[in-house]
């Protein structure tokens, strides 16, 4: 964070445009060079999520598939906070994969 | 055969006014004016310009459509610069040349000129269409204009996209029309952050200079005879490192004295 950052939060005005702009241009990029809408990644998302909560308990609020794009390549991101494991697979660690381990979140 | 050391460097963009034909004409000068054989080409068939940039509007008699059709020969169609004998232009033909123009037409113009030029310079219309698909299929190497704004940078990324899909390398990033003040105080996209975004390496960076109207307006690019404004010296300096010297770039954040300046800085520092 620079000191302008930082001021602009205490003032609470909105941060300086070329972060804004930054941020809008990573995503539009992402999804130019994937060559996805973002009603397909939507729809990878739900299915995602799907086939994930057959097997682990997940934060269906939290769960988040992204794009992310370093030096040209584009990656796509799956961020799923686990809940819990499901019953049949317990005796299993519950924190085995986990983004977040389970019973931090509120 | 064309010599193998021609250089054959396409000058490109996503998007339109983002100053492709002033770096062509003002690189063409200043790698004239560094004893390079260089020849700039037209290709921006359906609107071209390089002409009026370098004043030699008047001075087309042929052109590429003409050599192509074998009307005349090609020493018949380049137009040497008045004041600076190493640079020709080849201009572009009618916009009609569009509709039957190939990739392989502009390679055999290509090779034409490659045979008596060091570099040749090849004007790319904006765009991702079929012109610029014909303008990049005679060009080994790439220089890709942006300026620090989303849309420029957006379809400067597709521009690149393409050029690596066809193999088009080494291609490097001019970044046009930076406004030293502003990037200070973060209300424009930051040399790093275009060229993070890019993931290209930057071969020159060129401050918004007014004087670049001025010498567009009389058709005398900056680099012919201007060696103090700041665009002209950015100018010059991309074509000392496309010949190999290593010439710094410059901090726009250095451009600006006083004190703002400093402020600017310091409010760009990072505390955590």
């Amino acid at each position: 964070m620079t000191l302008r950052d930082l001021i602009n939060k205490l003032l609470g005005r909105e941060p300086a445009s070329a972060t804004t702009a930054k941020q809008r241009l990573q995503l539009v990029l992402a999804h130019d060079r994937s060559d996805l809408n973002p009603e397909l990644l939507q729809q990878m998302r739900r299915e995602i999520l799907e086939v994930v909560s057959r097997y682990v308990e997940i934060d269906l609020e939290e769960g988040d598939v992204s794009l992310e794009t370093e030096d040209r390549v584009t990656a796509l991101v799956a961020n799923l906070p686990i809940k819990g494991t499901r019953p049949l697979m317990s005796g299993m660690s519950a924190s085995g994969g986990a983004t977040v381990p389970p019973g931090t979140r509120p | 055969m064309p010599a193998a050391s021609t250089r054959y460097i396409l000058i490109c963009s996503g998007k339109g006014g983002v100053g492709k034909t002033t770096l062509t004409a003002n690189l063409g000068i200043a790698l004239a004016k560094q004893g390079a054989r260089t020849a700039v080409l037209d290709a921006d068939f359906g609107l071209r310009n390089l002409d009026l940039l370098l004043g030699l509007e008047n001075r087309i008699v042929y052109t590429a459509q003409d050599v192509l059709s074998e009307s005349c020969r090609l020493e018949q169609a380049l137009v040497k610069h008045k004041q600076e004998p190493n640079l020709a232009l080849l201009p572009a033909g009618n916009p009609r040349m569009l509709e039957w123009l190939k990739p392989d037409d502009m390679r055999k113009i290509a090779a034409m000129v490659g045979d008596s030029f060091d570099f040749v310079l090849i004007d790319a219309p904006a765009g991702i269409e079929g012109g610029f698909r014909n303008a990049m299929a005679a060009a080994r190497e790439a220089i890709v204009v942006t300026t620090p704004e989303v849309s420029a940078v957006r379809d400067a990324d597709r521009v690149i996209g393409l050029l690596n899909t066809e193999g088009v390398k080494p291609i490097q990033l001019v970044l046009n029309r930076v406004r030293p003040k502003m990037m200070a105080n973060q209300e424009m996209l930051a040399v790093d952050d275009v060229t993070d975004i890019l993931a290209l390496p930057l071969l020159g960076l060129v401050l918004e200079d007014e004087q670049v109207i001025v010498s567009t307006n009389r058709g005398e690019p900056l680099t012919l005879s201007d060696t103090q404004s700041p665009a002209s010296r950015a100018y010059t300096n991309v074509a000392r490192r496309l010949r190999g010297e290593a010439v710094p770039l410059i901090d726009p954040s250095k451009e600006r004295q006083g004190l703002r300046a400093k402020i600017g800085r310091l409010m760009h520092t990072k505390i955590f």
